[in-house]
């Protein structure tokens, strides 16, 4: 192994490892590979590579093809490999860095929708305090077949007709101070 | 009369008005008093983790705070809020700094984060703090002969570690005592505390039908007329997506899906409409009828 590759490994899992702010430490270089949560996880089957990989992964410093994977964005939060990890990693929080990771670099697959969802969601947060639904359909909606596309129609319109979707975005009455608030988190310039 | 301060989350106000509505009929009955928090804000649900963590914590905290103000309990109907509740208050008296740099924004409106809260999600306080004994003893109209799945899903018990045992943690029992206790007979299924797919149904629609599909086949095939849950997004996912479920699969689920206050509140005798029946898309009628 080369210098330079030395470096680039212990740099992506530091990276990583940054991106947890979870006090107690997130100890995922001490994972052990014994597949635990792969074998918990209900979704494993959709994803390019199982959680037991990506750690590995992370681990020996394979950025670009964990990067093109749809693992991260395919985790439901379910938290069923975290509570059964014999190394007590937050498999799940590893998958929320990396999600950020590739959020704030712009490097995901245009047809993936967990990013842009994710965005419009917290940017409808940060404008009115409240989330609304119809505000984040446009973010999804145009991404899907036809048949799903008309599927989330009637979805929408059944729940309309029984008085279950909000017409009027909702917002909090302090919201010049919730603004400013955010704004001690994270500078955002005019915006917001 | 106990009273607990209620955060109920964005789905509360429409999606799951009816979970709301029952909420606030059954403690009323049972004796207990919901107090709304004011000004409350959405939590982030799990997809503000997929952009800052920091924040994320933020716009919890504020809740928080607001409902140190009042000096009481705080219960959250919604798991994926009540888990961001009960961690965001861990993680935070663990790490002081995180918790000063927080509380400078908070000072922004006023508010300041100490995590001395109690934090239950509401179906810990039916069962923990009334009691099936209690709701038993209330119950006037039992619903005999009815099988019910009882929904865990995952927040309520996942990734907190305060479980009694890996039992308690693996194969919970509450929900089942409660459902006995309104007359039901709770249907033992393997993959109560399985996954419903969460905001997957949006961003990864093939994997989150497959998940809905498990789900209710494990419960059809144990013959459940009828699944309990306690969670809004549950709810949704298992509700409003059976049909593309059907279609997806060639199966042909008409399970309805209510809330386990729903259940309660019909077995205190409250009306229907004021518990919000009615407003499923996949209607309760034909198997509460029986």
């Amino acid at each position: 192994m080369t210098e330079a590759s030395e470096t680039y490994t212990f740099t992506f899992m530091k990276e990583v490892s940054s991106l947890l702010h979870a006090a107690d430490g997130n100890p995922f270089p001490m994972c052990v590979q014994c597949g635990t949560c792969s074998g918990s996880c209900p979704v494993a089957a959709y994803m390019d590579y199982t959680p037991r990989q990506i750690i590995a992964m992370v681990n020996a410093g394979l950025k670009d093809q964990v990067l093109d994977s749809n693992t991260f964005w395919y985790c439901a939060s379910c938290y069923q490999c975290t509570v059964r990890c014999p190394q007590n990693i937050s498999i799940t929080e590893l998958m929320y860095a990396l999600q950020r990771y590739s959020i704030w670099k712009s490097r995901y697959k245009e047809d993936m929708i967990g990013p842009s969802f994710s965005e419009a969601f917290a940017k409808t947060i940060m404008r009115t305090g409240r989330t609304f639904e119809p505000i984040l359909a446009p973010s999804y909606i145009f991404k899907f077949k036809l048949r799903e596309f008309f599927m989330e129609i009637q979805n929408a319109t059944e729940l309309m007709l029984k008085g279950r979707l909000p017409l009027l975005p909702p917002r909090i009455k302090r919201l010049d101070n919730f603004k400013r608030m955010i704004r001690r988190i994270i500078p955002m310039g005019g915006e917001a | 009369m106990k009273e607990y301060a209620y955060f109920p989350g964005c789905s509360l106000e429409k999606l799951a008005i009816g979970y709301h509505q029952s909420a606030l009929e059954t403690t009323k009955k049972l004796g207990v008093k919901l107090r709304e928090l004011d000004d409350w804000n959405c939590c982030g649900s799990t997809t503000y983790f997929h952009i800052d963590e920091l924040l994320a914590y933020t716009l919890t905290a504020r809740n928080l705070a607001i409902a140190e103000k009042t000096g009481l309990d705080v219960v959250a109907p919604c798991s994926a809020c009540f888990k961001n509740m009960f961690f965001t208050q861990s993680h935070l008296k663990k790490d002081p700094d995180l918790a000063e740099h927080i509380n400078f924004a908070l000072e922004e409106d006023g508010l300041q984060f100490s995590g001395d809260l109690r934090i239950q999600h509401l179906l810990e306080m039916f069962t923990q703090d009334i009691g099936a004994e209690e709701i038993k003893s209330k119950v006037t109209n039992p619903l005999e002969g009815v099988r019910i799945a009882p929904y865990y899903g995952c927040q309520i018990l996942r990734p907190r570690r305060d479980h009694d045992s890996a039992e308690s943690l693996e194969n919970p029992q509450y929900f089942e005592e409660l459902l006995t206790a309104i007359g039901a007979t709770p249907v033992d299924y393997p993959l109560k505390t399985r996954c419903c797919g969460g905001s997957l149904i949006i961003s990864s629609r093939v994997a989150a039908l497959s998940m809905v599909r498990n789900l209710l086949q494990s419960a059809v095939e144990r013959e459940a007329a009828l699944i309990a849950t306690a969670c809004p997004m549950c709810q949704v996912n298992l509700e409003c997506y059976q049909q593309a479920v059907n279609q997806e699969f060639g199966t042909n689920f008409e399970v309805p899906i209510l809330y386990f206050t729903q259940l309660v509140g019909l077995a205190l005798g409250i009306p229907e409409k004021k518990l919000g029946i009615g407003k499923e898309l996949v209607s309760a009628m034909p198997v509460l009828a029986r």
